[in-house]
């Protein structure tokens, strides 16, 4: 019996399913003609009840989010839907919108709703013009069909492309105009975020679960998952898998479980280690494949369930060099407003490097352990932490292969036999 | 006095208790207790960034402790908090100095070389919180050095530490965003926009802030270190802010002004021509040796008893007048308010050497002497009234305090004026758009309450019923009124009697009672008891033959609306001028005699609230003396006694007058003149002086120069339309005395307007067109 639960997903097999007919032929809009009709404080109620936790990575409950907006102040509330997925190996978001934009914008109008907010802003990366398009088609077709301009707005903002405007504040900068970088808190965003004015962020995932739950009930979605962490969610696998792609489970489903859903390892190879949600959370090896993955799960066996972004990476991946590429990554994206972040990643850099290209010692190893503690914890934001993570959790896992860079004095993989095309030339 | 009632709120920092009021934050508790959490981004003035996160450190709150350390500066106290600071938590310690090695591995070891070695809060902290050495063996990030963001500021990228104070100060301090960080990581840097540079008037507190050596001043780079350095606390000697200053000294040259901490008057800030404009006290020729003219006319090197002696002679001979700058220190103008009266026997003393009025004259005895409205008012003004003032360019510390108050709580401000200025947009300012001449006409419509303060510039003056309005409304409303004037002296002045209608401490001359009070002080049998004239009375009285001597100090003849009267006047006169360097008076006198700068001598100014604003002579081995001592050897040689030898004597004198408890001077009310009908090409001219111009205290310094605004000639869009003007265009402007042609700008202006800089390179309007505010001109497109 499959443990899959499509929900969103359920209809993405559909050629059309990315249009408001489709949509609607699956019994779309019913969900927030039910919320509008409904006390807003009922709304926020049931999403509360329902345990929807945010998705985007942290996992706060949305519903308790929600009620942080103080209601009779007078003041305009705006909902702001985070939908900047950049993080390495994160891609859930991207193709949700794509095969079914609607569910998003279905989402915005109940939590508009709940939040008394008139105004959705959806902050998109700029790089994913296709996706871009195709939302801005499913905005235009919901004004069309007189969903949205009665009441509830929908405006759809174009990043240009950096990793920090995934952060909630940084993200709020950059909707206003400026640079995006964190803002500090308090004030948060629930009582002065955009313009200063009391602001929800959510994840897409968390609004796009949302009409499901006003449809079918918070029962029907506490049925599903573990104790403390309720309902399904797309697990995203990737890399050396045999079928990569969304999987839609309940929370607390095991990478086993999903190995053996997917179709497993690609042929010929073993599981080395893998990003439980994305390149920031610390990563698991083999000893982890019967981990729940639901928030608590995960936490306990030292990493964050983060975007559930699965990376597969088999026994032919050089560690080294691969934390090397994250950590290349972090840099170039680090926002420059703290010193532990944009300092500290540009030396891990030059030190990883050196640790690849084998000049590098064992004292260095715990140099670079070092480094990582005084930014850990010391940065603005979590940027810094996340660029940290994959370090400390590759020494502690795969300590040895960092000596053997050392004593070998360079790389002992060979970086063709990771890729796709490895032997196709042979 | 109120006394507002503060919550206390009681920490614990390393084991010891300290209470602070509510919203302290963390930082500034521990400073309260002695304890030094380093910083780079914390300023007490600008808002929290957390940027930095050198100062961290361990908390916990009612037992709860944070996971993480905490930025103290971005921390306010709770009750129940306990702080453990790197001197009693190993965590804090540690995190502290991590920041610090990465702070320091992308910085230039280049100290020995620079400005800011010495005196740097990096270099500081790096030794008092850091380690010895670095761990780092990689590439340090690099960039082209150093850029010039304006012509007074340069910036070495790799030095900076990325703080924002800079970019923080420029937008909360000041509102003027010129300057940005850039980029990202590492690479993020400060820049400005393209073909914008930081031209902001405020630009050298970056400077000063900046906790590394990133951005420096070109006048200073390069010249000193800050150990060899000789500071004196001083006040600033340009405009009538008050500013407390630091003026540091290197073998008897003054090498570079700070500006000084008075939470009161200037909190940490000044103005640029404050801090950079000190180059005309050794830049421009000054005068060393006395002068006398001899029998041939020719002005020719003296021995001080020589010049001591014409000068008393000359002043003897004839009926004699003073004409005292309103640059003149406190004590100074009182020695000249004292000369007049003990060795001229004269009332003829005027410091207002620039457009004034009888009626200015009355306001100041009625509404200014002796008043006492502070900034403090402006802080808890519901409504601040500006009237024939622009704060930004005339008292640019007054600017800076409406500023604060309008970000902080939306203070509503009202500018009545013939033209829109940057200041007063930046304000957010109401602009209740009068023609020139016509401001007085405005003031009656304003409603103000007895919270209410209105802020009088100098320029009042020039229009006729201003200054009556404006009592007018304040007795209407009980709102408070201040005056402030450009001079840094004229308040001071003001107080000394250096006037026709008022005697020292605010003694009216025409109150018998006032007379017999300084009579007595000065051990004079009696003091002349008719109303002294004005200064264009005195230049006028001087060509009609009534009067035959002038005693002039500080003047610049070119500042008065009728300049050839008083060319004419100094040419007729037998002239005694004390001066620090040549100049039209020097030139045209008979006796000329050599006086002390501002940084060579001691002295106070009163800014604009009254408040006295000391300073020591921070150049000490200068031969100059004081115009004060000059004045007591001339009344020797004069066989009579002003008794004011030293500066300290001056000042116990003056602290012995006392409050006058008499009758205040009554005003008569002047009417509004009416508005003059202009037709075709006419405009009627409305001026002012912009902050850096052409002024004789910013010579010499070029790179403050560069930073001046763009001289243009503003008409309204109407005209300009019915002128077929566009921005750009040339613009002649005209009187029956000469022209000035300059660049058009199409801005906010009265329509039957034409404004102009007053004394900017290419429109000096009083001595090219002889008139400033008010008059009719002409104006077409050249």
């Amino acid at each position: 019996m499959t443990k899959l639960t499509p929900i969103l997903s359920a209809h993405w097999d559909e050629k059309d399913s990315f249009t408001i007919e489709a949509y609607k032929r699956h019994g779309g809009y019913t969900a927030s003609a039910k919320a509008l009709a409904m006390d807003p404080d009922a709304v926020i109620q049931l999403v509360k009840d329902s345990g929807l936790r945010g998705r985007g990575g942290a996992g706060f409950p949305t519903g308790m989010k929600w009620g942080f907006i103080p209601q009779g102040d007078d003041k305009d509330h705006y909902l702001v839907v985070n939908a900047d997925e950049s993080e390495p190996g994160t891609c859930k978001d991207m193709p949700l919108l794509m095969a079914n934009p609607h569910v998003l914008i279905e989402g915005c109008i109940i939590a508009c709703h709940a939040i008394r907010a008139k105004h959705a802003f959806i902050y998109i990366r700029g790089e994913v013009t296709h996706v871009a398009r195709r939302l801005n088609q499913a905005i235009e077709d919901a004004y069309k069909a007189g969903l949205l301009g009665k009441g509830i707005d929908v405006v759809l903002h174009i990043g240009a492309g950096a990793y920090i405007c995934g952060e909630e504040t940084a993200l709020l900068d950059s909707l206003e105009g400026f640079r995006g970088q964190p803002r500090l808190r308090p004030p948060f965003p629930a009582i002065a975020g955009l313009y200063a004015r009391p602001t929800v962020v959510n994840n897409v995932e968390s609004i796009a679960s949302v009409p499901a739950i006003i449809a079918n009930g918070a029962e029907w979605y506490q049925g599903m998952g573990t104790e403390k962490s309720k309902g399904a969610t797309l697990y995203s696998l990737s890399g050396h898998v045999k079928n990569p792609g969304q999987f839609e489970a309940p929370l607390g489903i095991t990478l086993r479980e999903i190995l053996e859903l997917s179709g497993g390892i690609r042929a010929g190879h073993t599981l080395k280690f893998w990003t439980p949600g994305g390149s920031s959370t610390p990563i698991f090896t083999t000893e982890h494949l019967d981990v729940p993955l639901d928030y608590e799960g995960v936490s306990a066996a030292g990493s964050m369930l983060g975007t559930k972004a699965l990376q597969i990476f088999d026994e032919t991946t050089c560690v080294v060099r691969a934390v090397l590429r994250w950590t290349e990554f972090y840099k170039h994206e680090s926002c420059g407003k703290c010193t532990p972040c944009r300092e500290g990643t540009w030396w891990l850099v030059q030190l990883l490097r050196d640790l690849e290209a084998g000049k590098g010692t064992e004292a260095d190893l715990a140099k670079l352990l070092d480094l990582c503690d005084n930014i850990m914890g010391r940065s603005f934001c979590a940027l810094g932490d996340g660029a940290t993570s994959p370090i400390t959790s590759s020494i502690k896992y795969f300590r040895d292969e960092y000596i053997a860079h050392i004593t070998n004095g360079g790389c002992p993989f060979d970086p063709v036999a990771s890729t796709l095309f490895a032997g196709a030339g042979a | 006095m109120t006394t507002e009632v503060v919550d206390m709120i009681t920490v614990v920092v390393d084991g010891f208790e300290v209470s602070v009021p509510k919203g302290t934050l963390v930082i500034r508790a521990a400073e309260k207790l002695g304890i030094q959490i380093p910083r780079f981004c914390d300023h007490p003035l600008l808002d929290p960034v957390g940027a930095c996160r050198q100062c961290l450190v361990d908390i916990e709150i009612n037992g709860r402790a944070f996971p993480k350390p905490q930025a103290s500066c971005t921390i306010p106290v709770e009750p129940g908090m306990i702080v453990k600071t790197q001197l009693t938590s190993p965590v804090a310690e540690k995190a502290q100095r991590g920041v610090m090695e990465l702070l320091l591995i992308n910085h230039p070891l280049d100290c020995p070389v620079c400005d800011k070695g010495g005196e740097c809060p990096l270099q500081n902290q790096a030794m008092s919180n850091g380690q010895g050495e670095t761990r780092y063996e990689g590439v340090k990030r690099t960039f082209q050095k150093p850029i010039n963001i304006s012509s007074q500021v340069l910036l070495d990228r790799e030095r900076c530490v990325l703080c924002a104070r800079c970019t923080r100060f420029s937008e909360q301090i000041a509102s003027d965003p010129f300057i940005t960080l850039n980029e990202r990581g590492a690479l993020q840097q400060v820049g400005i926009y393209e073909n914008k540079p930081f031209e902001s008037y405020f630009s050298g507190n970056t400077v000063q802030i900046c906790p590394v050596g990133a951005l420096t001043g070109a006048a200073y780079r390069f010249r000193a270190r800050p150990f060899d350095l000789v500071s004196t606390p001083s006040a600033c000697e340009h405009c009538a802010s008050g500013c407390d200053m630091r003026t540091d000294v290197r073998r008897g040259k003054t090498l570079r002004r700070l500006a000084g901490d008075d939470p009161t008057v200037n909190e940490e800030w000044n103005c640029d021509k404050g801090r950079w404009a000190f180059k005309y006290v050794t830049s421009v020729d000054r005068l060393t040796t006395p002068l006398v003219r001899n029998a041939s006319g020719e002005l020719v090197a003296a021995s001080w008893p020589e010049a001591l002696a014409a000068a008393a002679k000359g002043l003897k001979a004839a009926k004699a007048a003073v004409l005292v700058g309103g640059r003149a220190t406190h004590e100074d103008a009182y020695g000249y308010s004292k000369f007049a009266r003990v060795a001229l026997s004269t009332n003829d003393i005027d410091f207002r050497s620039r457009v004034s009025s009888d009626e200015e004259r009355e306001f100041l005895a009625a509404r200014v002497v002796g008043s006492s409205t502070t900034y403090m008012d402006i802080d808890r003004a519901d409504h601040v009234l500006l009237v024939g003032f622009e704060p930004e360019e005339e008292s640019p510390i007054v600017f800076l305090r409406l500023n604060k108050q309008v970000r902080k709580r939306a203070l509503k401000v009202s500018a009545i004026a013939t033209k829109l200025s940057i200041g007063v947009e930046k304000l957010k300012g109401k602009f209740v758009k009068v023609a020139p001449g016509q401001e007085g006409a405005a003031i009656a419509a304003q409603s103000l309450t007895s919270k209410s303060v209105i802020l009088v510039g100098e320029r009042a003056a020039e229009s006729a019923g201003v200054l009556s309005a404006v009592a007018a409304l304040a007795d209407s409303s009980s709102a408070k009124i201040a005056w402030i004037p450009r001079r840094a002296g004229e308040r001071g002045a003001l107080e000394a009697g250096a006037i026709g209608n008022l005697l020292p401490g605010g003694r009216p001359v025409e109150d018998a009672a006032a007379r017999v009070d300084i009579a007595a002080l000065w051990g004079a049998d009696s003091l002349p008891s008719a109303v002294g004239k004005s200064t264009n009375e005195i230049y006028a009285a001087v060509n009609a033959g009534e009067i035959g001597a002038l005693l002039v100090g500080g003047v610049d003849p070119l500042d008065s609306d009728n300049c050839q009267a008083a060319l004419a006047a100094l040419d007729k006169a037998f002239v005694v001028s004390l001066e620090i360097a040549s100049s039209a008076v020097t030139q045209r006198a008979d006796v000329v005699l050599p006086v002390a700068a501002v940084t060579e001598k001691s002295g106070s100014f009163l800014n604009w609230e009254g408040r006295p604003r000391s300073f020591d002579a921070a150049v000490h081995d200068s031969l100059n003396r004081s115009d004060l001592r000059i004045l007591s050897m001339i009344a020797e040689e004069m066989g009579t006694s002003v008794n004011l030898a030293t500066v300290t004597a001056a000042i116990k004198e003056i602290s012995s007058i006392g409050k006058w408890d008499g009758a205040r001077a009554s005003m008569n009310k002047v009417s509004v003149s009416s508005h003059p009908a202009v037709t075709g090409d006419q405009f009627i001219l409305t001026s002012w002086r912009r902050l850096l111009d052409l002024g004789t205290l910013q010579q010499g310094e070029e790179n403050l120069a560069g930073t001046a605004r763009k001289t243009v000639a503003v008409i309204s869009p109407k005209r300009a339309q019915a002128m077929g003007v566009t921005d750009g265009d040339q613009l002649k402007i005209s009187t029956s005395l000469g022209s000035v042609t300059l660049s058009a700008l199409v801005e906010d202006i009265h329509d039957d307007a034409v404004w102009a800089p007053r004394n900017s390179r290419g429109s000096q309007l009083l001595v090219n067109l002889g008139v400033a505010h008010g008059a009719v001109v002409t104006v077409v497109k050249a």
